[in-house]
């Protein structure tokens, strides 16, 4: 009885986290040297996924002091994958072409 | 005293042949077989060569090549090894009289180990004293460790300077810690060192600068420049004869601005297009078939004898 009573709690629980977060995965791409989307929103918790189709490896760096978050190269085709935890914006830039920017907002 | 003082002294007022010294020359982008770059009586003047073989009367020459790529292979090459060879063969032909070799870099396409001593391997082909600096795809991993260990090995910055027949080199790194929404970047430390290294040295002598990334905006939405370039070109401003050096680009530029040459080498792996006639600053993929050679080389770098200016011949690998 207890544990019927426990589990239907914690579906409850789960059932209104995932009704109010949305997490969910997202995708940004690299073609011409360029992210796409450029800002994407997503909610927190979200796995995002940068994929590089450029025949040039990038990177995605945190583009905040200090940086937080480094991808390793990609060369092409590789993909490189972050969770969001916390709500927030956060600012990203390929650190071997930096005119390449791009932003996650997380809410 | 010596010969060539009047020649490389800069003079705000001094007009020769029309041209001012101190105004800055049209940007000139040459696509043709290659190009030979003379300073006469300090001014600049460049003409297109029809011969890979043109022949300048030379005290001083050395050799440049740029961008081998190694490890890439994708259109419009499957074998950036064996162009890196053949630049290196060209190199072996024309490298009589040559000092030295630079490479500014590029070395690589993705810092791996391998992908250096393959690189270091063919270059050493050449039989001639090599000086590198990196570019952005050498320093991918461990800040570069891998790169300054095995080509800087006395400079683990990337940065250094060395005299040879006169002529002062200097090696810059312009590819670290770039901010986002930048271009190249120096950083505070190595423009104090480059003051330091250029501190009581006679105006008189020659320089020449290397590094990867363009020292002059070439251009701004591709990337192609250095954020704080000003400040290293202001310290070489009261320098007779400076001679700048770069690849990334893998196309060849000159701009001449007062007593500076800039200049840009070729790949020996693969063309990129000009700014602003392509989508994105990404290799020319569609080449016609047996082009590929033409638009990848190496470069000559002389001393003329008699007026102490360089002369620069860009040789394709191929016509």
């Amino acid at each position: 009885m207890f544990r019927n009573c426990f589990a239907a709690l914690m579906v409850g629980a789960l059932s209104l986290v995932s009704a109010s977060a949305f997490a969910e995965d997202a995708k940004v791409t690299i073609d011409n040297f360029t992210f796409t989307p450029s800002e994407l929103h997503v909610a927190v918790g979200s796995n995002v996924t940068w994929t590089n189709n450029d025949d040039i490896p990038h990177t995605v760096v945190d583009a905040d002091t200090p940086k937080t978050t480094k991808s390793p190269p990609l060369d092409t085709g590789d993909h490189y994958s972050r969770v969001f935890d916390k709500p927030g914006t956060y600012h990203y830039f390929c650190s071997l072409h930096p005119h390449m920017q791009g932003t996650v907002v997380v809410q | 005293m010596d010969q060539h003082n009047d020649l490389t002294t800069p003079n705000d007022n001094d007009e020769t042949e029309g041209t001012s010294r101190r105004g800055m020359l049209k940007c000139m982008v040459w696509a043709g077989a290659g190009v030979l770059w003379t300073m006469k009586g300090g001014v600049p003047r460049s003409s297109l060569l029809g011969s890979a073989e043109a022949a300048v009367p030379a005290a001083f020459s050395f050799m440049q090549i740029s961008d081998s790529h190694i490890g890439f292979n994708a259109a419009p090459n499957m074998d950036t090894n064996g162009t890196l060879q053949s630049a290196i063969d060209l190199v072996n032909k024309q490298k009589s009289g040559a000092s030295l070799m630079i490479h500014t870099g590029d070395v690589s396409q993705l810092s791996k180990d391998a992908q250096f001593d393959t690189a270091d391997q063919i270059v050493r082909g050449a039989r001639l004293d090599t000086h590198y600096v990196p570019g952005e795809h050498d320093v991918l991993v461990d800040d570069g460790k891998g790169f300054f260990d095995r080509f800087t090995p006395n400079a683990p910055n990337g940065w250094y300077s060395f005299d040879q027949e006169g002529v002062h080199f200097i090696a810059l790194n312009n590819v670290q810690n770039l901010k986002a929404g930048g271009l190249g970047n120096l950083g505070a430390d190595q423009i104090a060192w480059l003051a330091k290294d250029l501190a009581g040295r006679s105006a008189s002598q020659p320089i020449i600068v290397f590094a990867h990334i363009p020292l002059w905006v070439v251009s701004q939405e591709w990337g192609w420049g250095t954020d704080d370039s000003a400040q290293a070109l202001a310290l070489l401003r009261p320098f007779g004869s400076v001679t700048v050096l770069n690849g990334h680009i893998h196309q060849v530029m000159q701009k001449v601005e007062g007593n500076c040459t800039f200049h840009t080498a070729r790949s020996t792996a693969f063309p990129q297009p000009a700014p602003g006639t392509a989508p994105s600053p990404g290799p020319i993929k569609d080449l016609p078939p047996g082009q590929l050679r033409s638009m990848l080389g190496i470069a000559k770098i002389a001393r003329v004898e008699t007026n102490s200016p360089l002369a620069i011949i860009d040789t394709p690998l191929s016509a």
